[in-house]
């Protein structure tokens, strides 16, 4: 058996033409520096479509668009909320808190005709606990809480990622607290002397 | 001093535009942006990484050798910026025009090596000594190539003189003194009795007058890109296994110095490339019948539109050469030790030695 070398492709001129395409390829993509992807989402036709051209985003300026059922941060449209506390019972990561005060009369309605019968002095998300799972917009009855698209909302101190969506000021709270109070103190004056009525026809 | 500080100044403005043009072309190369924060573009980037530099603690460290750690810098720069005291930027200015420039030049530039080993060697890091002895086994190898290669230039020319080398590669050849009566023939070459003397342009730039030179130019470039350290032959501070090879330990002002040399060092031997093969400071367009482009765009000796035009050519064509150098280095993988030893000594120098012999023949073919 002859031991025969390996034959590679060599020789003078096979190199300088491996340079030479080495330097064209480098050139080209210096040549078509001037085109710029354009930052469009994977659904567009024309993504898959931008061979070449810069493919660097400048983020804070430029940013690919989110998909219509992405989920990033929650946001609650709190002259919509009837504070039914479904969202804060079904976060499974307990992000959310309410407080909740008895109206004593009717608040309003909401956008699609519910009736408010219940103010939220405290109504609290905290985003750096939130596990993006959606579930709190499923149960939303009135369709208040949502999902947006904005991603990008980091901060330094991590007391700032608690959201608070309260329309009402701890004086306000404070005052439809004791409006409630002193409702019930009435009523409760009223069922008393009701019940003293009763005894004394019984 | 005038001159000193002209240099410098010129110095330092192709420098800082030739690092932002290594980050942008880079960038451009992979598809990406590059700086386009600072500045328009991006443009002030490279003076701002200078200025954060200047601000950054100067770290010695505690095992270096201190003296030659803190000298070896000033030393890798006087080193190669004394090499651009020979360079003739105009046809009338050369900041010293000694009549053995090529050999002063050859020599200040070897100084270098010893700055680098002081550095690599000084700073008492395993990194840091293997980077300098690649360098300097590199640099020591390489400039026999480009040596020799610098040889057969200077037999074409029978002279040792930037100056009078420039002059030779144009139509103004017969201005200078001493050569008022020298004739250029079409490479080089008498017997075809085509006289381009006062044609100049492109056909009497040293590639063309005897074309060999143009063998030994790409050997001269070769061999200047592994003089200046540069990939494909960036052994010496692979950053993906030496850290940064010699200057690992610097940082501060010192980083910036050696920094500086690094690109300096780029632009001498693109100038000296420009000088010696690319026709210096002549213009590359000849003069064809009453169509005299060659004088149009030459300028009076002496005069300013000489200066501008002289200057112009120069620094475009060593712009040139700097680009083929960025592109060489975002196209070619790094090459093996033993790849770059077998290059220089098994391929460029046998070649080199052959076109020093030619450049010999070819001399007496030209008189």
């Amino acid at each position: 058996m002859e031991n025969k070398t390996i034959k590679h492709t060599s020789g003078f001129w096979y190199v300088v033409k491996s340079l030479m395409s080495g330097l064209r390829l480098t050139w080209q993509h210096f040549w078509r520096a001037t085109n710029r992807r354009t930052p469009e989402y994977v659904s567009d036709e024309n993504y898959f479509k931008q061979a070449d051209g810069l493919v660097t985003l400048k983020y804070p300026y430029e940013a690919l668009p989110v998909p219509d059922n992405g989920r990033y941060r929650l946001h609650n449209e709190i002259d919509d909320c009837i504070v039914c506390d479904l969202c804060a019972k079904i976060c499974p990561v307990n992000c959310i808190t309410i407080e909740s005060v008895k109206a004593t009369e009717e608040i309003g309605v909401t956008s699609d005709g519910t009736k408010k019968r219940l103010y939220a002095p405290v109504f609290d998300i905290d985003m750096a606990k939130c596990c993006y799972c959606g579930l709190c917009t499923t149960v939303c009855p009135t369709d208040c809480l949502t999902m947006t698209p904005v991603y990008d909302f980091a901060e330094v101190d991590i007391k700032n990622m608690i959201y608070h969506f309260t329309d009402l000021t701890p004086e306000q709270a404070e005052e439809k607290k004791q409006l409630l109070a002193k409702q019930q103190e009435e009523m409760a004056a009223a069922k008393a002397a009701a019940l003293a009525a009763r005894k004394q026809q019984g | 001093m005038l001159a000193f500080v002209l240099t410098l100044v010129l110095l330092l403005l192709v420098v800082i535009v030739l690092a932002y043009a290594e980050r942008k072309v880079a960038a451009f190369m992979q598809d990406r942006l590059g700086p386009t924060e600072a500045g328009p573009y991006g443009s002030l980037q490279p003076a701002l990484d200078v200025l954060k530099l200047l601000q950054k603690e100067d770290i010695v460290p505690a095992a270096a050798d201190k003296a030659l750690f803190k000298l070896a810098p000033i030393l890798i720069f006087a080193a190669v910026f004394a090499g651009f005291a020979v360079i003739p930027f105009t046809p009338a200015t050369v900041p010293a025009g000694i009549g053995i420039g090529v050999f002063y030049l050859l020599a200040i530039i070897s100084l270098d090596v010893i700055g680098l080993l002081m550095a690599g060697w000084g700073s008492n890091n395993k990194y840091a000594m293997l980077g300098a002895m690649r360098s300097v086994a590199q640099i020591v190898s390489y400039e026999i190539p480009a040596g020799l290669a610098i040889l057969s230039v200077v037999m074409i020319c029978q002279s040792l003189d930037f100056q009078e080398i420039s002059y030779q590669q144009g139509a103004l050849m017969n201005q200078f003194p001493g050569m008022e009566y020298d004739m250029n023939w079409l490479f080089g070459i008498r017997e075809l009795g085509i006289n381009t003397t006062t044609i100049g342009g492109i056909t009497t730039w040293n590639i063309f007058r005897a074309p060999i030179l143009l063998v030994a130019f790409v050997i001269y470039f070769i061999a200047s890109l592994a003089e200046s350290n540069r990939a494909p032959f960036d052994i010496p501070e692979a950053e993906s296994e030496l850290v940064a090879g010699f200057h690992v330990e610097y940082s501060g002002f010192r980083f910036a110095v050696l920094f500086l040399a690094e690109y300096s060092m780029m632009v001498l031997v693109s100038l000296v490339a420009v000088v010696l093969f690319l026709g210096s400071w002549n213009t590359p367009l000849p003069n064809i019948g009453p169509v005299s482009l060659a004088y149009w765009t030459s300028g009076t000796v002496g005069e300013v539109s000489g200066i501008l035009w002289g200057a112009f050519w120069l620094i475009s064509k060593t712009f040139v050469l700097l680009f083929v150098q960025l592109q060489l280095r975002w196209t070619y993988p790094r090459l093996r030790v033993d790849q770059l030893m077998h290059l220089c000594w098994k391929v460029l120098t046998p070649v080199a030695l052959g076109v020093v012999l030619i450049a010999g023949i070819w001399r007496l073919l030209m008189i």
